[in-house]
């Protein structure tokens, strides 16, 4: 079925540098949709999208500085102004919304997504210079991830049909 | 041709992709998955999975909401 390891799959690489709850959706998306379609997939961590890895997630979306971010209300699509985007709760409220949208309209939560990525195989890489920089301990990520530097992912990328920077 | 059945109804992408891709795991070579789903996006998914993973979409119907798509498996 055009498995993964079969020397004819596609290969496909991510990088990963977003970590906000809806940032978190299209690099997961993809890789297990490549994955289950016979793709190698390779997700290389970094910066904001190291946050992904830890065994505990909290993602949280803001509608500040996100003008794009207009959601279903009453009818229409409604954003919100930065000023009350600034305000306490704010945050935590828009977060709720999301996640309640998501579950309501049978959308994968990010945990089922990553749990369907370790499940196909999906290699992980976390970047060392990020848990460095950000001071994360191994201790706190799930376990599979390994680490690695640019060097690694460029490694895969010379090699991949598809780069992808997210 | 024995039939295994997968409900991915109320899941959306990329969901029904990925439940189908399990499911076929254990269906044997030459036997068929027949699976139920909601989400429109699946027409055109279901098509391009089966392009690229090369099992035969053997039929795509659609009733009222629910969209079937047959899978037989030849890959």
């Amino acid at each position: 079925m055009g498995e993964a390891g079969n020397a004819n799959a596609k290969k496909m690489t991510i990088i990963v540098t977003k970590g906000t709850l809806d940032w978190a959706y299209p690099p997961f998306i993809l890789a297990t949709t490549a994955a289950a379609m016979g793709a190698d997939v390779t997700m290389f961590f970094t910066f904001y999208g190291l946050p992904l890895l830890l065994k505990k997630l909290d993602l949280e979306v803001s509608p500040l500085g996100n003008p794009a971010m207009k959601m279903p209300m009453m009818g229409m699509h409604m954003g919100m102004p930065n000023l009350i985007g600034m305000l306490p709760g704010v945050t935590a409220g828009a977060t709720a919304m999301m996640k309640n949208m998501i579950a309501k309209k049978g959308v994968a939560s990010i945990e089922e997504l990553r749990e369907a990525a370790i499940e196909s195989d999906v290699n992980m890489i976390a970047c060392q210079m990020t848990m460095d920089l950000f001071e994360y301990k191994l201790e706190d990520m799930i376990s599979g991830p390994t680490l690695g530097g640019a060097a690694t992912w460029m490694e895969h990328a010379a090699k991949s049909d598809i780069n992808l920077y997210i | 041709m024995a039939e295994t059945l997968l409900d991915a109804k109320g899941l959306n992408c990329p969901l029904p992709i990925l439940r189908a891709k399990k499911a076929l795991k254990d269906v044997a070579m030459g036997e068929s998955l027949r699976i139920l789903a909601t989400d429109p996006g699946s027409v055109a998914d279901f098509a391009a999975f089966c392009r690229t993973t090369g099992n035969e979409l053997v039929e795509t119907k659609q009733d009222g909401s629910t969209y079937q798509f047959l899978i037989k498996r030849t890959a």
